[in-house]
């Protein structure tokens, strides 16, 4: 028998729920229709489960249905907010403030747009990963017209204070996106009370379909957008082509599944995480936690193995699907940005893992997990000049290396 | 990434990992590459009077391809004279492991690492 690893890369993507692909099948067979068909029932019938998924994905992040938009992803909905927002409001206002660990789907667009003539601010973040409040006060000028600051890291799994920021952007009338791709269905969120405007999500991400995701776009105050994709006029006129019920109907009763279990679920994480942790801890030295611990949500750990590359260990603990912060895992030679913009250093980002807990993993593979790489780590510890130098008490740093 | 049968052989089975005495006349120490790039290997070789390397030990922080690398020269040049283990190419290494081009540069580093454990013996022996 063939075993697959075990899946700990919960924030790359996770698996569609059973109940979820239940309410989507029929979409794709009897119940066909073009949602924008108005002369039929098979366009009526269509059209009731797009708005009906509208209205769960709503509730989730307490909006009105009407204020929510469907799209292929929360790379669209990014885009679409960040460029939509810019290009609508060009006339009056040119600044745009996001943060040096974003995805790189809000970093590239606003690249594009620096490269149109927008002023964009990238605000640094601390050590924990979380910015501070007061940059963030000082950078809002008369011309800022957006800012754009992720609700959940993907890669550390820190919460940003949304709160705090939407009220202060309220204050100086700022319109507030956050991309959420990793926070809704796992914190709390609600964009009336922490004075969201726009706000990405995605499907796959909250155990619904891949190539589906929403944006959610403030009526009152309304917020207005010039579309990427213009045709037929659907979805209020910010994303025309037609929709697709299978996926509307799965990123809609995946909300609404995150709604009803996420505190319970939180629970759960949270002692699976903690358990993998202390075991990590108790059995190996010098391994570091990336991110802050208590600001993060329960199902991401981002540990840095000193003296042990990320690739390598990867290698090692072959039976377990997870990611690495180190350069070796992407077509780039640089080690996470992310890590980076917490003050990392780039050899401690090369010992990086990133392991993700969720819906589906058990304290059974948890401490498979843990006790894999204690061993792996153990072993490739032995076998890495660093360690043996630390191990001799000679300082890695004072070693003149040569780059390569 | 799909690694080649013999580099996942040499990661899970390396050769010769260790340590030698440094001190020692007879050992000779590379210590190549950067922990800011992701790969330091540290290479030692132990000649004999008759200039023959007789025993090699490695330790490598790095990714698989890296391990692999230092983990078959030591294998390539024990039993060589120090000028046939010198000429040993990068080439020859990535060919022998299926290295992909990403990863071609753990095969130079394990060239440089042989070399750099040669040119140090022979600093030890300079007025011999």
């Amino acid at each position: 028998m063939i075993t697959r690893p075990i899946y700990l890369d919960y924030q790359s993507t996770t698996p569609c729920d059973p109940r979820v692909l239940e309410v989507m099948l029929p979409y794709f067979t009897e119940e066909f229709g073009n949602p924008h068909s108005r002369s039929h029932a098979y366009g009526w019938r269509a059209e009731e489960a797009v708005e009906n998924a509208r209205s769960q994905v709503a509730k989730l992040i307490n909006a009105d249905s009407r204020e929510v938009i469907f799209t292929s992803g929360a790379t669209e909905s990014n885009n679409l907010a960040l460029k939509g927002v810019a290009h609508f409001y060009k006339a009056q206002k040119n600044h745009i403030i996001t943060c040096v660990t974003e995805h790189k789907c809000v970093l590239d667009s606003c690249r594009h747009l620096e490269q149109e003539g927008f002023k964009i601010t990238y605000l640094p973040v601390q050590a924990n990963g979380i910015i501070d409040l007061n940059v963030l006060r000082e950078a809002l000028t008369e011309q800022t017209v957006l800012v754009s600051i992720m609700a959940v890291n993907n890669e550390i799994g820190v919460i940003q204070p949304l709160a705090e920021i939407g009220q202060l952007c309220r204050e100086k009338g700022i319109f507030f996106h956050t991309d959420a791709a990793q926070a809704v269905g796992k914190i709390p969120i609600d964009v009336q009370t922490m004075n969201i405007d726009l706000l990405s999500l995605s499907g796959h991400k909250i155990y619904g379909p891949k190539g589906v995701g929403a944006l959610y776009v403030r009526r009152k105050p309304r917020i207005r957008l010039l579309a990427l994709i213009t045709g037929g006029g659907q979805e209020r006129g910010m994303r025309s082509g037609t929709l697709s019920p299978p996926l509307c109907v799965g990123i809609g009763e995946a909300c609404s599944i995150a709604r009803e279990e996420m505190v319970v679920e939180n629970i759960r994480l949270h002692a699976l995480r903690n358990r993998f942790y202390k075991a990590i801890l108790s059995e190996l030295e010098e391994v570091y936690l990336n991110g802050d611990l208590e600001k993060r949500i329960p199902g991401n750990l981002n540990l840095s193995f000193a003296h042990v590359e990320g690739e390598g260990l990867m290698m090692g603990v072959k039976e377990l699907a997870i990611s690495s912060g180190s350069a070796c895992t992407s077509a780039s030679l640089e080690p996470s940005y992310v890590l980076r913009a917490l003050g990392v250093e780039v050899e401690m980002a090369h010992t990086s893992l990133r392991i993700g807990f969720g819906r589906f993993t058990t304290e059974e593979e948890v401490d498979i997990a843990s006790q894999k790489i204690i061993q792996e780590v153990t072993r490739l510890r032995e076998m890495s000049p660093l360690w043996e130098m630390s191990r001799q008490g000679i300082d890695i740093k004072s070693i003149q290396w040569a780059a390569h | 990434m799909a690694y080649s049968s013999k580099v996942i052989d040499h990661y899970e089975n390396p050769r010769n990992v260790g340590t030698l005495d440094s001190e020692d006349d007879t050992v000779g120490t590379g210590l190549v590459g950067a922990p800011a790039c992701g790969d330091v290997m540290k290479l030692q070789i132990k000649v004999n009077d008759q200039g023959i390397i007789e025993d090699a030990k490695f330790k490598t922080f790095g990714c698989g391809s890296a391990i692999a690398s230092s983990s078959l020269v030591t294998e390539w040049i024990k039993g060589k004279s120090l000028d046939e283990a010198g000429v040993i190419k990068n080439t020859e290494i990535a060919q022998h492991l299926s290295l992909p081009p990403v990863k071609l540069h753990c095969s130079m580093l394990a060239e440089d690492a042989i070399r750099a454990a040669i040119r140090d013996y022979r600093q030890k022996h300079q007025g011999d």
